[in-house]
């Protein structure tokens, strides 16, 4: 009976179908590595985030006049509000954390290089999609931090040249930010990004699947198959892969939880301590720092002397990455077999980051903006000297077999 | 821990507490916030309403919520509700804004989350640097927070400390004095120094308390949480393993 209605359901519905093409019968490397658990990862935090967020939405209020308070009613008054609201804030700064390995991941292997140009240049769409989705929700609680990093970064679009003080105006539909900007920002906030956040990962799953994953020899899996037409270092992505991205989720959940229940304000980096106080247009705070996912972007603008220079900059510093495929020019995809010009780099690249990430948290003084202008140099070095070495460096050769 | 001790110790003995020049120089002594000690909640909640009430709202804390997490039992609520409030009510101050306004020039900020934006060692630094300072409006200053709009509410129990003042010199040759310490007061107050110290740890705990009171459950759920994931993660370990046996390196010989 079940049987039967289940093949009434397929054969008007491609559900097998579906399920062989993108699960049972799709072809994965069967040497991925820790490296491989954040695509996984990343969808679950997604689903979450939506999911918190819904509940979230039934007792936030996007006013200027209640929202600071009704996020209050949620952490006391509201049956496992906390939690709630937990998973949610938690949630953001582990999307991006996630987000940054997996773009490491990706770096590391190579997976930009032909034939994944496009599921990279979707990859670059949604770290940009995720960080509007961020920064808008940042401004929801409507706390001091909120409020004034919401007037500093819109103001920097007031820097562009002509256009610039209307567009701001623009964007806030106010000469400050106000309650007109938190309500159109929250609608942006739950549903226009969301939905764009939503086609994305569609596409960047399609993209990846039309191809086929990368590995961590860099070798197509593709290119040697048995006389079934499978590949014979690939495995079905169900069950092999299922369970072990479940193990992978395991470990996630269990770091995710320790912040929720121990550590919910990341000392002081997931949630600001100034976010606790209400939003005060009349009041700048002493020190604006962006959340710690922004820093390094910050951190690069505030290194530029010259205001609308260093929007560029920053701008560039995210924008530059859809050109990931064409400045690597070399063959060999993977660290592995690559020179140890490039090993260098990278590194270089890493710290870079992660150094100018502390630097954009820090209040201004002489040696972190003279460190800022280093790491910045190193930051946008990389891609010029990767430009280079991947042209002459000399790579080891890739093994015919995934190892 | 230890510096707490050293602290009540230097208080015994009448020894100053060491305190570098005002403003944010200030180092801040730690206090330890332990919120299975119902009973110091307890006693934080009663000094609260006694002192910070009178002039601060805590309007995000409603009193049944303090007794339902505090495991307070009717007579114990009843004498924390002021005359007029039900269980229900949010704390608000029992100063009307006008009079505050009048009276301290501002209205005194809300509590609810002070100690989420301050920290605990931070309030509990604050409430024990209060020093004599006759040229202000309340005939004290405080260590912390130069130039304060409060009064010493706990003068009578501390004792009003006295400054030490230092010289200093500024990059233009002129000498300017500065705030080195803090002495133990001239007339000692009515409590003793750690019967004191204990009274603005009970408050400091309750204050952080009230700042989330979501951090009680949080705690007491943690662990079944961690547990429950772990054992999830450990099946799937074994799970994995089971399923991955029949995938084989790949032979050298290949």
């Amino acid at each position: 009976m079940i049987k039967k209605l289940g093949k009434w359901v397929d054969d008007r519905l491609p559900i097998s179908h579906f399920w062989n093409a993108h699960l049972a019968q799709y072809y994965v490397p069967r040497n991925f590595n820790f490296w491989y658990f954040f695509g996984s990862t990343l969808l679950a935090i997604f689903v979450i985030q939506i999911v918190t967020g819904i509940w979230l939405a039934m007792s936030y209020k996007p006013s200027a006049a209640e929202a600071f308070n009704s996020v209050e009613y949620i952490m006391r008054d509201v049956h496992w509000g906390w939690l709630i609201r937990y998973m949610h804030s938690t949630g953001a700064s582990f999307f991006f954390i996630a987000v940054y390995l997996h773009m490491f991941r990706g770096m590391m292997y190579g997976s930009y290089k032909k034939p994944r140009e496009l599921i990279w240049i979707f990859g670059v769409l949604i770290l940009l999609a995720l960080m509007a989705e961020a920064f808008m929700g940042y401004l929801l609680p409507w706390g001091q931090m909120s409020f004034w990093g919401a007037q500093v970064i819109i103001s920097l679009f007031g820097s562009i040249p002509y256009i610039g003080p209307d567009l701001a105006l623009w964007i806030r539909g106010d000469y400050v930010v106000s309650d007109v900007t938190l309500n159109r920002f929250f609608a942006l906030h739950v549903i226009a990004l969301p939905l764009v956040l939503l086609f994305l990962i569609g596409g960047h799953i399609m993209a990846l699947h039309e191809v086929g994953s990368n590995n961590p020899d860099g070798r197509e899996i593709k290119n040697n198959k048995d006389e079934h037409g499978k590949p014979v270092d690939g495995i079905p992505f169900h069950p092999y892969y299922t369970v072990k991205d479940l193990l992978g989720l395991g470990v996630f959940l269990f770091l995710f939880a320790l912040v929720i229940f121990y550590w919910p304000d990341g000392g002081g980096k997931f949630l600001e301590a100034p976010n606790f106080i209400p939003a005060d247009p009349l009041k700048t705070p002493e020190h604006i720092a962006p959340v710690w996912y922004f820093a390094p972007h910050y951190a690069i603008l505030r290194a530029i002397p010259d205001k609308f220079l260093g929007v560029i900059a920053m701008g560039s510093a995210i924008m530059i990455f859809f050109f990931m495929p064409w400045i690597d020019r070399g063959m060999t995809k993977s660290i592995r077999y690559r020179s140890l010009a490039f090993k260098v780099i990278l590194f270089a690249f890493v710290i870079a980051f992660i150094s100018l990430g502390y630097l954009g948290t820090q209040p201004v003084s002489y040696w972190h903006t003279l460190f800022a202008r280093i790491f910045t140099v190193i930051y946008f070095g990389f891609f010029v000297a990767l430009f280079v070495v991947s042209r002459v460096e000399k790579t080891k050769p890739v093994p015919e077999r995934l190892t | 821990m230890i510096r707490a001790f050293v602290f009540v110790i230097a208080n015994l003995l009448g020894v100053s507490t060491v305190l570098a020049s005002g403003g944010d120089g200030v180092p801040l002594k730690h206090v330890d916030v332990n919120f299975s000690d119902k009973a110091a909640l307890y006693r934080g909640a009663e000094t609260y309403l006694a002192r910070c009430a009178t002039c601060h709202s805590a309007k995000y804390m409603r009193y049944g919520r303090v007794a339902t997490d505090l495991k307070l039992n009717e007579k114990q609520l009843a004498a924390l509700l002021p005359p007029g409030a039900k269980p229900g009510s949010e704390m608000m101050g029992f100063m009307s804004e006008d009079y505050a306004k009048e009276t301290f020039g501002v209205v005194p900020p809300d509590l609810s989350l002070i100690a989420r934006v301050k920290g605990a060692d931070w309030i509990y630094t604050y409430l024990t640097s209060f020093y004599a300072d006759p040229t202000k409006r309340w005939g004290v200053n405080n260590a912390v927070f130069p130039d304060v709009g409060m009064p010493d509410v706990f003068a009578a129990e501390q004792g009003v400390l006295q400054p030490v003042y230092k010289d200093v010199k500024l990059p233009d040759g002129s000498i300017d004095k500065r705030l080195s310490h803090l002495e133990g007061p001239l007339i000692p107050g009515s409590m003793s120094p750690a019967e004191f110290d204990q009274t603005v740890k009970d408050l400091v705990s309750f204050m952080v308390y009230m700042s989330e009171p979501a951090k009680m459950q949080r705690m007491a759920y943690g662990p079944y949480v961690l547990i429950f994931i772990l054992l999830f993660t450990v099946l799937m370990y074994f799970v994995k393993k089971e399923y991955w046996r029949d995938i084989k390196k790949v032979p050298d010989s290949d």
